[in-house]
């Protein structure tokens, strides 16, 4: 990258993110994400298509779901418990957490960079999605 | 009909939008609500939260793929989405206070504005020249071309930040990924590559819908009976619509998609204004 002909030398370039190590491993929790969130809610469906396939569905009425299908707790205690709709909606909670997940991933490689302005754009960013995660959590 | 054979439907439907979403760019986001609304009956509210987790699930399943190619302006896409989050953050509140049949005639705005959007032809507009707050934010950025690496200097900083907030607002509302509205901002305000543009939207679009699916999730929107068709259908659609992406790029598709997504746009507003959504 160095100019040949004796001119002013470039200035360093920018990092390249594709080369960076974070962002392969970033990829490759992303994709685990993804791959996880569609393995629950394929075996949640599957369940609960066995259990309520020959019902009528509710979905022209709105009732709004039940704490144990709307808050993080609830979720997972009914998904261990291997409710259908609780398999799905916890495989929803960690497709939600994926790209928290990557913004997580962004602010760490931020902090290697030494890159002061954007640590706290991106810690900014966390908050924001934090302050909405905290509904589902309480 | 039994649940299962409404699944079944809505998941071939939802698998149709993805496709079709995927190939034309445009994201599957934006017909998912009009889809099981008008089609299949289904309450408004219900629509919008199982859109939400669907819009999520392509912008992850996509993102896989493309921070392998390197295109995506980490920077920026993080500079945006302090206003694409506030903004969903405060649709997502917003949406909540709404009746679901005004909400519907803003659905049916924005599918018209998109249906007009796709239809434009968008030149890509290029900047030789810096722009000052861009080079101080360390905006600006290479992208790999057939002839070689290739600048490009990002414009009108503020200008496409009140964009997004807007978007992000709207995704928010309506449960959609706003990307034609992010991309708009992207490609045409802040002047950037095609290939920058659509990266960094999907990368934020992924996001903004996490902003606001935790109001969703806690205001019981989401249900996971519904969810699971949508989400599985269009993660499955946009998977098979990148892998063909790379050899066809329709411009009848835009058309069809187009005309698809106006007549989607009229019912919504039409329907809207007599409640019946």
């Amino acid at each position: 990258m160095a100019s040949m002909d004796g001119s002013e030398p470039l200035p360093p370039p920018r990092p390249v993110w594709d080369d960076d190590a974070i962002d392969r491993l970033l990829a490759r929790l992303l994709q685990a994400g993804v791959l996880l969130s569609t393995l629950l809610v394929l075996a949640g469906g599957i369940v609960f298509l066995l259990h309520h396939g020959r019902a009528t569905p509710q979905y022209s009425h709105f009732t709004g779901e039940p704490a144990e299908l709307s808050n993080v707790a609830g979720i997972i205690r009914s998904a261990f418990r291997g409710d259908g709709r609780g398999l799905i909606q916890l495989g929803l909670l960690v497709l939600v957490a994926t790209p928290v997940l990557r913004v997580a991933g962004s602010l760490a490689a931020f902090v290697v960079l030494k890159d002061r302005t954007y640590m706290v754009l991106t810690s900014v960013v966390l908050l924001l999605l934090a302050s909405s995660l905290m509904a589902v959590v309480f | 009909m039994t649940t299962l054979e409404v699944t079944v439907l809505i998941a071939a439907g939802a698998f149709l939008a993805g496709l079709l979403g995927a190939l034309t760019g445009l994201g599957g986001g934006v017909v998912i609500v009009p889809l099981l609304t008008l089609v299949f009956g289904i309450d408004f509210r219900y629509a919008v939260g199982a859109s939400l987790v669907s819009v999520i699930a392509t912008s992850s399943g996509a993102a896989v793929a493309y921070v392998r190619e390197g295109y995506t302006n980490v920077r920026l896409g993080m500079l945006l989405e302090v206003a694409t989050t506030i903004g969903a953050l405060f649709g997502a509140t917003l949406a909540g206070w709404i009746a679901p049949s005004a909400l519907a005639v803003v659905f049916g705005l924005v599918l018209l504005g998109s249906a007009w959007f796709a239809a434009q032809p968008r030149p890509e507009r290029v900047v030789e020249s810096p722009d000052p707050l861009a080079t101080r934010l360390r905006l600006d950025g290479t992208y790999p071309s057939l002839q070689g690496e290739k600048h490009y200097h990002v414009q009108r900083v503020p200008l496409g930040f009140g964009i997004m907030a807007g978007a992000g607002a709207l995704s928010g509302m309506l449960g959609i990924g706003s990307g034609a509205l992010k991309v708009l901002a992207m490609d045409q305000a802040m002047c950037l590559p095609f290939k920058v543009s659509t990266t960094t939207s999907n990368f934020m679009i992924g996001v903004t819908a996490a902003a606001s699916a935790g109001i969703y999730l806690a205001r019981g929107y989401v249900d996971p009976g519904l969810a699971m068709p949508v989400v599985l259908g269009v993660l499955a659609g946009a998977t098979l619509g990148a892998r063909v992406l790379a050899t066809t790029r329709s411009a009848l598709l835009r058309v069809i998609f187009a005309i698809v997504v106006g007549v989607l746009g009229v019912e919504m507003i039409i329907n809207g204004f007599h409640g019946r959504v």
